[in-house]
């Protein structure tokens, strides 16, 4: 039984996490086994899978929220992650929030920049309540980021906006991500998406990693959505092009 | 006239008393809608301007609550001065404020509100920090719940003034019976509250805080507590009614100073105007407590939106 081990601090050639015969059961019941996953710093994958495969299961074993029982992960550091929901303190306002876990000097300043790059600058002493849905997601971005993280993790994070606003939230992402580049984990249902952002696309079937998909120069977007359906048991055939 | 002759068929078809009666009612209401038809129409020929208001606005409102309870002094004060009430039974309000003010220049008025303020803030401050010290360890700790909570459960049963004889034999008729007696009814309000405040934090919060690397103190002090605020001030508000009742007890069985010792010694010489100026006093004083724990709510919560006002 292994936990999460730290790999030697930083340098860019390690990668961002390193997964290696995860076994995660809640009692007999096994949910994830034998699964093996490298996420490179600056790469961004995205995590296809039914509901119930184990994708959020594998996301917050990343996360260490829950304790594993077997295998091992080895991360450089503590991951970040967005939630579906955006889990700001409604008590405090944005620049707090965004702090949350930041050692104090120069706090303010961090998350103020963090906003700045979420299109939220200026409004440091704003209430979470006062947010709309896309905003809350953006200021919970920021917090993500301010951490200076090397695995950001992304469990939905935009399963509850509208249409337009995760469009924006797309373009925001590739940008944040662009500047940062930690390696990021997506976890998502819409295969638009993982298309739309991922430079790698996994699909996740019986608690282990079944297809994998690289986008870069790999035949037009087209093409990956169909493969991408027929392999999460939507379309049972491939549709001619 | 459509409605009237409904109303006879109703009268043929079941004649009995009750159906008469609920005709009865009917046909009023009946009337009633006419003549609310006939204003809708006169309103609908007039201009909007000769409308008459029949709302009242908001201040005239809040005008009439404060009106009703002075005209019921006023009442008071005119039936005393009449000689309806007997001043041995109820004195006339101005002779209470008169006693007030007599009291106050040359008496031990302020002295005795002091003595009294003091008992209820030790007491308070005693049984405050018992209760959300206690309830902030069984919040947390399953082991300190099992431990802890059915016995504190099981006193909590008591109601606590049945406690004064043995508080008594304690601590005899002194300060710290009083005090005791206090910090004793504070303690549970805010224990329950401050626990059912910890245990409705949204656990996804909780969790975030650990994810953003808080260590166990900043976690309780950044996400769990703030949590359970609105929960422990409302056990505040409660704990202040309770603190001031167990003060009254306590003063009035047995005390050389303080508002109760004032409303026990005027007693012996029938001094009513005194005993109803502390009654006075007592009131004003749980409404002056309680429009501190309103104001705590709104500075403390106001991010909440059912507590602060727009932010």
């Amino acid at each position: 039984m292994t936990f999460h081990v730290p790999l030697p601090l930083s340098s860019p050639a390690l990668p961002a996490v390193v997964v290696t015969n995860l076994r995660r059961a809640y009692g007999d019941r096994v949910v994830i086994e034998n699964l093996n996953l490298r996420i490179e710093r600056g790469e961004f994958v995205a995590l296809l899978g039914e509901s119930g495969c184990g994708k959020t299961t594998l996301l917050r074993a990343l996360a260490g929220l829950d304790p594993i029982q077997g295998g091992r992960i080895a991360a450089p550091k503590r991951p970040a992650v967005v939630f579906q929901e955006h889990r700001l303190l409604p008590w405090d306002n944005l620049w707090r929030n965004v702090a949350l876990g930041l050692p104090a000097p120069d706090a303010r300043a961090q998350a103020g920049a963090a906003l700045v790059e979420v299109g939220l600058g200026g409004r440091l002493d704003d209430w979470p309540r006062n947010l709309s849905g896309g905003q809350a997601q953006r200021v919970a971005l920021a917090r993500a980021l301010v951490q200076q993280p090397e695995l950001l993790l992304l469990d939905e994070p935009f399963a509850a906006l509208d249409a337009l606003t995760r469009i924006r939230m797309h373009e925001l992402v590739r940008e944040l991500v662009a500047n940062h580049r930690p390696g990021v984990l997506l976890v998502t249902h819409d295969v638009d998406e993982a298309i739309a952002l991922a430079d790698r696309i996994l699909v996740m079937r019986d608690g282990t990693i079944a297809f994998e998909h690289r986008t870069n120069g790999n035949g037009p977007a087209s093409m990956a959505r169909t493969d991408l359906l027929a392999e999460l048991g939507v379309l049972t055939s491939h549709v001619p092009a | 006239m459509r409605q009237p002759s409904l109303i006879c068929v109703c009268r043929f078809v079941n004649g009995t008393v009750i159906s008469g009666l609920i005709v009865l009612s009917n046909l009023e209401q009946t009337a009633a809608t006419v003549e609310f038809d006939r204003l809708k129409y006169a309103e609908g020929l007039s201009s909007p301007a000769q409308r008459p208001d029949f709302r009242l606005g908001k201040r005239s409102l809040q005008l009439i609550s404060w009106l009703a309870p002075v005209a019921l002094v006023a009442v008071w004060e005119i039936l005393a001065q009449a000689g309806w009430l007997s001043p041995q039974v109820l004195p006339a309000p101005s002779k209470v404020a008169r006693t007030a003010i007599k009291l106050a220049t040359t008496g031990s008025l302020l002295n005795d509100l002091g003595v009294s303020l003091l008992r209820a803030a030790a007491g308070f401050a005693i049984g405050a920090s018992i209760g959300f010290a206690l309830g902030t360890f069984v919040g947390f700790s399953r082991i300190a719940e099992a431990a802890i909570d059915r016995s504190v459960q099981m006193i909590r049963a008591i109601p606590f003034l049945a406690l004064l004889p043995l508080v008594i034999v304690w601590l005899g008729v002194g300060e710290a019976e009083k005090i005791f007696l206090v910090a004793l009814g504070v303690t549970f309000p805010i224990y329950i509250n401050t626990i059912l405040g910890i245990r409705q934090v949204d656990p996804k919060l909780v969790e975030l805080g650990r994810i953003q690397g808080l260590n166990a103190l900043q976690l309780i002090r950044r996400v769990v507590l703030p949590g359970a605020l609105p929960s422990i001030l409302t056990g505040v508000r409660y704990a202040l009614a309770t603190a001031w009742l167990a003060l009254v007890v306590a003063e009035t069985i047995g005390a050389q100073s303080g508002i109760g010792f004032l409303a026990m010694d005027a007693r012996e010489f029938l001094r009513t105007d005194v005993i109803v100026l502390t009654i006075v006093i007592y009131a004003l004083i749980g409404i002056a407590a309680d429009a501190i724990a309103r104001w705590l709510e709104r500075r403390l919560l106001a991010w909440h939106p059912n507590y602060g006002g727009t932010r």
